[in-house]
């Protein structure tokens, strides 16, 4: 196991003042006005649209920079559109570019930021903005064979609440297949899934035989438009959409909703707050990695190891309920701090059920070490190469296995994670017995903080109030259970939502799948979704 | 390897006995609103209009709960002066409104029920709790009910989620390819209501708004006894509790 304790800066980051200069040198007038407003560090403006993936890559590449997601923005009279990138150990840079709503080609830096791909679909599908030299849009979260092009549902002209009554289904559609060898075929699954239990996926295995090539998601069977539905609503209405899309990461959604907000309304959060969210947080990655190990020994098909680890996920939703009245910590975030507080007796129980999972996930894990037939089917078995988790910039554990260490706990300390000491365990081995690794070791990190949490309580109110009554947007950032989620929020003078946006560490890291399911066998397929661990219903939204 | 079999060995049985005693253990279900008495109409109209979902209705100094639309964000628990009733069971399965009754399936299936599962665009909440039934804790094999991966051998269609437009085409196929004599249980609000994702051009609101539901199973999501209680009110060896009828003409 390796770990370290301070984040890690990859490549020569020497001070902001610095990292102005190099931009001026490098990019001219090409860009202006460098201020700090919202939470960025750093807020460029872009004057030459064409200066755009140059940038990308000197922050991308040269700054090592993590991408954060391309947030655009329709304006009454122009576009906003903002690329947000995360200066590891230092804050959030905002490029942002604006231009009169008629004009909509944009420079696509998808050749220098391949992360940027999905990023660059979704707003041409959403908004209709053409990405010049994309490799491939179209079809994306509106599937083609219902939704006639030329819908861009996120303009602001667009009647969210109508039903659509000119959709239809095209049955002569086909999907985009690549594979081109004689008698190559690609067999379906999904999105009603054929074993049992799933979310609505959908893959293409592409396929000569036994061997399957390509696995392409495609993805959004599950998408329900929340950013589109929270425009115009309060800050609180809103809220019960950020927790409520995803609701196995629900809390940190919730969380990172609300450091938002909160930093719109310029609020301080109360320290007993700060520490109970911590603590609530880390209850909800403890009980996360507890069912995702369960799901990857389930699909190894190692009955007893997972009916273990699944007691131990219900036994921890259950210590969830017992302290916070909720399996899943809906109704606890509000923007100002907590909606209830806790007695010392509650924490004391829920300290017992923490600490008994940690020693049952540490007993379960020694047990899986001895068994060889499970460690055969998970060695080597959907490997992401270093080289590739940075290219695709994969987040969460995903990415930990495959020595991104990246966790914005540490990158980017929110909510008084700095003061916690806890690790970052990372794997450099990428397949996914590393992704298993890493799971169980956040695990004992995550019971770690649940117990500083707690010896840290202060006393004190759980609560200020928090009105919005001013314009203002803000960027909220918390580490959920499968890596980085960003919460953008730009509020009207009346306090309510103009734009939203999740930029959720699913939508991240489905980009990488396909690398790790490729030229596999075919009863592998289970076994790579499972360590991969990713949820549809959090990428579609 | 032998090691796997002593170590389940010596676990025990760890299973509920529900339903044929009730099931205690602290956490098993986060509870619910329930219809509730107020001192003053002044108190039950500030219960009526913390609500998010519209889901209190207050008439004079009561207060009437439509399960369907609560989504448990427990804003009338903490944040009013005087706070609902809150219950703490999990047999919630009811009838869709305005149905006045729904058949379980005859008596051949009760020991022995397929179910397919459709996740309609769900948060993963309501899935994950119909997930919990194969826990050992929960175990729902032994009353005979199995998941099935085919739409063919099929009695029962669970659906969760408020039906989003992707996942529409794909839901009507599943009912269509089902032997006719299916049922179909909705669980959690969303599928009931909609909940907080509401009618859009993205969402139908609701699974009733496009297929007949015959039972339903309000919560958000409904903890996995109360969708185990679900499955028993289908295979009829549970009854639904008539609810109170939630009427604005109500004394
Ligand atoms: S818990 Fe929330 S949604 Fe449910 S009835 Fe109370 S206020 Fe309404």
């Amino acid at each position: 196991m390796t770990t370290h304790s301070s984040p890690m800066v990859r490549g020569n980051i020497a001070g902001l003042a610095d990292l102005r200069g190099s931009i001026v040198e490098r990019f001219g007038t090409q860009v202006s006005q460098f201020r700090a407003d919202g939470n960025f560090i750093l807020t460029l403006s872009l004057t030459e649209l064409n200066a755009l993936p140059a940038l990308s890559r000197f922050f991308f590449w040269e700054h090592s920079c993590l991408f954060g997601g391309i947030i655009a923005e329709e304006h009454p009279r122009n576009w906003q559109i903002h690329y947000t990138f995360l200066l590891l150990g230092a804050g959030w840079i905002n490029v942002e570019l604006s231009m009169p709503l008629e004009a909509t080609i944009l420079p696509s830096i998808v050749a220098e930021v391949h992360a940027a791909d999905w990023h660059e679909r979704e707003v041409e599908d959403l908004f209709g903005i053409h990405f010049e030299n994309h490799p491939r849009l179209g079809d994306f979260v509106l599937h083609d064979q219902i939704w006639r092009e030329g819908i861009d549902p996120m303009r602001k002209s667009f009647a969210a609440r109508r039903p659509q009554l000119e959709r239809k289904v095209d049955l002569e559609w086909q999907p985009l297949l690549i594979v081109g060898d004689p008698g190559s075929f690609a067999m379906p699954i999904g999105p009603v899934y054929e074993g049992g239990i799933g979310e609505s996926l959908h893959f293409l295995l592409e396929t000569v035989g036994e061997d399957v090539i390509r696995a392409a998601p495609r993805l959004f069977y599950n998408y329900r438009a929340v950013e589109k539905i929270a425009e115009g609503r309060s800050i609180l209405d809103a809220l019960l959409l950020a927790e409520r899309f995803a609701a196995t990461s629900a809390f940190a959604h919730s969380f990172a909703f609300c450091l938002a907000a909160e930093r719109i309304a310029g609020v301080d959060v109360p320290p007993r707050a700060v520490a109970l969210r911590v603590l609530l947080a880390e209850l909800e990655r403890l009980r996360h990695h507890a069912g995702a190990i369960a799901a990857i020994c389930e699909s190894t098909a190692l009955a007893v190891s997972a009916a273990q680890a699944s007691i131990i996920e219900e036994q921890l939703l259950r210590a969830s309920c017992a302290f916070a009245d909720h399996r899943y910590l809906f109704g606890l975030n509000t923007p100002g701090g907590l909606n209830r507080d806790f007695t010392s007796e509650q924490c004391e129980t829920l300290l017992l059920a923490v600490d008994k999972a940690e020693k049952d996930l540490r007993v379960l894990e020694k047990r899986l070490r001895f068994s060889s037939s499970f460690l055969d089917r998970l060695e080597d078995v959907g490997v992401v190469t270093r080289e590739n988790a940075r290219d695709l910039n994969l987040v969460g554990p995903i990415g930990r296995a495959s020595a991104q260490s990246c966790d914005l706990r540490k990158a980017c300390p929110y909510s008084g994670y700095g003061r916690h000491g806890f690790e970052v365990p990372y794997e450099t081995e990428g397949d996914g017995y590393a992704r298993l690794r890493v799971l169980f070791a956040e695990a004992v990190q995550s019971t770690r903080l649940i117990h500083q949490a707690i010896d840290k309580l202060e006393e004190g109110p759980v609560r200020v109030s928090c009105e919005v009554s001013r314009p203002g947007f803000a960027l909220g950032w918390a580490e959920a259970p499968r890596g980085a989620a960003l919460h953008w929020l730009r509020v009207d003078e009346k306090g309510m939502v103009e734009r939203y946006r999740a930029i959720t560490p699913s939508f991240n890291n489905w980009l990488g799948f396909h690398v790790a399911a490729e030229d596999f066998a075919f009863q592998d397929f289970p076994i790579i979704l499972a360590t991969f661990g990713l949820s549809g219903t959090e990428c579609d939204r | 390897m032998s090691f796997w079999f002593w170590h389940g060995l010596r676990k025990g049985i760890q299973t509920t006995r529900y339903p044929r005693r009730m099931e205690v253990a602290l956490g098993v279900s986060p509870g619910r609103p329930i219809n509730t008495r107020f001192a003053t109409p002044e108190e039950a109209q500030l219960a009526a209009e913390i609500c998010p979902t519209d889901a209190i209705v207050a008439h004079g100094k009561s207060t009437f709960v439509n399960h369907g639309k609560c989504v448990h964000c427990q804003l009338c628990l903490r944040s009013l002066r005087s706070p609902m009733d809150w219950e703490t069971g999990y047999e919630w399965t009811h009838l869709p409104a305005n149905q006045r009754e729904s058949f379980p399936l005859p008596t051949a299936f009760s020991k022995s029920m397929h179910i397919m599962v459709v996740d309609a665009g769900d948060c993963g909440a309501c899935l994950h709790e119909v997930k919990q039934l194969n826990n050992p804790l929960y175990n729902m094999h032994r009353l005979g009910f199995f998941m099935t991966a085919t739409p063919r051998s099929a009695d029962l269609l669970l659906v969760v989620g408020p039906v989003s437009e992707s996942m529409r085409g794909p839901l009507l196929k599943t009912w269509e390819a089902m032997p006719t004599s299916r049922k179909v249980i909705a669980v959690g609000s969303c599928a009931i209501s909609g909940g907080v994702f509401g009618k859009s051009f993205m969402c139908a609101g609701g699974v009733g708004s496009v297929l007949p539901v015959d039972f339903e199973v309000p919560g958000n999501p409904p903890p996995p006894l109360a969708i185990l209680h679900g499955l028993l009110v289908v295979a009829g060896r549970k009854s639904v509790k008539i609810p109170e009828p939630i009427s604005e003409g109500r004394p």
